[in-house]
């Protein structure tokens, strides 16, 4: 049995995983805790934001996040590979700036209009 | 040209007002906003987290005040950036200034409050020692970052366990920095426990409940050290638990104050619980047609809130102008045992639709417990609870048909169950 606490949503529910029975969660209030104690057991994974270089706008640096969970052991290499990246104003938000980062099947995109 | 209304501060509390007026029928509004563009605190708040209740998805903040910036091209909302307000006086005229415009008053028949709020310092908590560059509000120093591009620090100490603190923990990690500890006085945690888990917990970060920064090492002007001690009940350092840290960097996250320095100046009424002036349902302050909404008011965990309650002041601020003043009976709400404020503080019960919603915090840790309100020492209504900590605004909704039976007064307190 492995305790938990809940990142889907800011309650922050304490959940219960039993690894030994098919990963079954206790403790959760919503269907989403219930997918985020399996996986975070089996496959855990986290959105990652940063920022990126940007030229062109009166800011120098634009924010852009992983369009889903990335394998939580690649968040490092994930932010070595945005140190490469350059951006020219104007971007729009939601814009892909690396499609299907690192394999992972996950884009980084810019969140704010620059 | 006279405004029907203006709404100083274009973060998310100003620019959901605006827009809920304008679709409540005004069109002659306004919003000051000091900072070059608008979206406020959200624009450096890159995390992810924002929006699932309101959107339904994890929104950054950028994306989240982003998609109400997109709400004004399509209204005749004039937006004002790099303008500060100055005054607001009790004729309902903003005084504020600006490098394009110069100097300028401006004349409105309502006005929306939404400044937001500023972090506690240094000099706010007396923390002894040198005093070094490396201290930073962990709020600036996630501007420096995000938004400047400034690398504040190599190895970090973290005072406080507020929210800002500890993404700013994983942040500053994720960027290379070693984040050494995350220290806190009270022997709970501040932010919400999700934060904890991956902010903290993700990556090995220890939280030291109990304790404090007692002292600052300075070489060559900058932070060369920290040393944190345990506290005692009283918040008192132990002497003998000292222990050394040796940071180049200490980032406060501390709690917030609500800016109130314009509310102040038009005579409106401060509440010295929540430091944000006195609201009724409508979120109307105490002088008539100034209504307030988002972090000036109280702090808030969820900007998910600060959006609903916005609106709800911007429709009040339509009614105001399009139909006359919200009259009625007042009841008065207190803070019963373990609350340690609510908002609003008054409830019209005429001017309710169908429930008010009261946002209160606990003033200590709660597992399964009840939140009780009481009119005149009759229990009037009761809500489970599984869990309550002072990080964690909570809101109950109270009927309007409790309110008519409600006798000049609720009292909203908690208890074990």
């Amino acid at each position: 049995m492995k305790e938990l606490i809940c990142i889907v949503c800011p309650k922050g529910c304490r959940l219960k995983v039993d690894e030994e029975n098919g990963f079954k969660v206790t403790g959760n209030s919503c269907p989403r805790g219930a997918e985020y104690g399996k996986n975070e057991i089996s496959d855990p994974r986290r959105t990652v934001t940063s920022t990126v270089r940007i030229s062109g706008s009166h800011l120098k640096r634009c924010p852009v996040r992983t369009s889903s969970p990335i394998p939580k052991n690649m968040m490092f290499e994930l932010m070595d590979a945005l140190n490469s990246v350059e951006l020219h104003s104007p971007v729009k938000r939601g814009e892909v700036v690396i499609e299907n980062v690192l394999g992972t099947g996950s884009d980084v995109i810019v969140t704010r209009d620059m | 040209m006279k405004y029907e209304l203006i709404v100083i501060g274009g973060g998310p509390a100003g620019l959901a007002a605006a827009v809920s007026a304008y679709q409540n029928g005004l069109r002659r509004i306004a919003i000051i906003e000091r900072d070059l563009q608008a979206g406020g605190i959200l624009n450096q708040c890159i995390h992810n987290g924002f929006g699932l209740h309101r959107f339904h998805e994890e929104l950054s903040g950028p994306e989240y005040a982003g998609r109400f910036i997109d709400m004004l091209p399509g209204t005749s909302i004039q937006l004002f950036t790099d303008t500060m307000g100055l005054e607001i006086t009790k004729d309902k005229r903003v005084h504020c200034v600006s490098a394009k415009q110069g100097y300028q008053v401006y004349e409105a028949e309502s006005i929306v409050l939404a400044m937001g709020c500023r972090e506690r310092t240094r000099g706010a908590i007396g923390i002894p020692g040198d005093r070094p560059s490396g201290v930073f509000t962990a709020g600036a120093a996630q501007r420096y970052l995000n938004i400047e591009g400034y690398m504040v620090g190599r190895r970090v100490l973290i005072l406080g366990s507020g929210d800002i603190g500890l993404i700013m923990a994983r942040r500053m990690t994720l960027e290379g920095a070693k984040v050494l500890a995350c220290v806190e006085v009270m022997p709970y945690s501040c932010g919400l426990s999700r934060n904890i888990a991956q902010c903290l917990n993700d990556f090995d970060i220890p939280l030291y409940l109990s304790h404090t920064v007692t002292d600052i090492r300075m070489k060559n002007g900058r932070l060369s050290g920290c040393t944190v001690s345990r506290v005692d009940e009283k918040r008192m350092p132990v002497p003998g638990t000292e222990m050394d840290f040796d940071c180049d960097t200490l980032l406060l996250s501390v709690g917030l104050i609500p800016e109130n320095e314009l509310t102040r100046s038009a005579g409106i009424e401060i509440d010295r619980r929540t430091n944000g002036p006195v609201v009724h349902e409508n979120m109307e302050t105490q002088m008539e047609g100034v209504f307030a909404c988002g972090n000036v008011v109280h702090v808030h965990d969820l900007v998910d809130y600060v959006s609903a309650e916005s609106e709800r002041a911007g429709r009040a601020a339509a009614q105001y102008v399009l139909n006359g003043e919200a009259s009625g009976e007042c009841i008065t709400l207190r803070n019963g045992a373990c609350v340690s404020y609510t908002v609003p503080q008054l409830i019209r019960p005429d001017n309710v639709e169908k429930a008010a919603e009261v946002f209160f915090r606990v003033n200590r840790i709660f597992s399964a417990s009840r939140v009780s309100v009481y009119s005149n020492d009759q229990l009037i209504a009761q809500y489970k609870r599984e869990h309550m900590a002072p990080g964690e605004m909570e809101r109950i909704q109270l009927p309007k048909a409790l309110l008519d039976k409600a006798d000049g007064e609720i009292t909203v307190a908690c208890e074990e169950a």
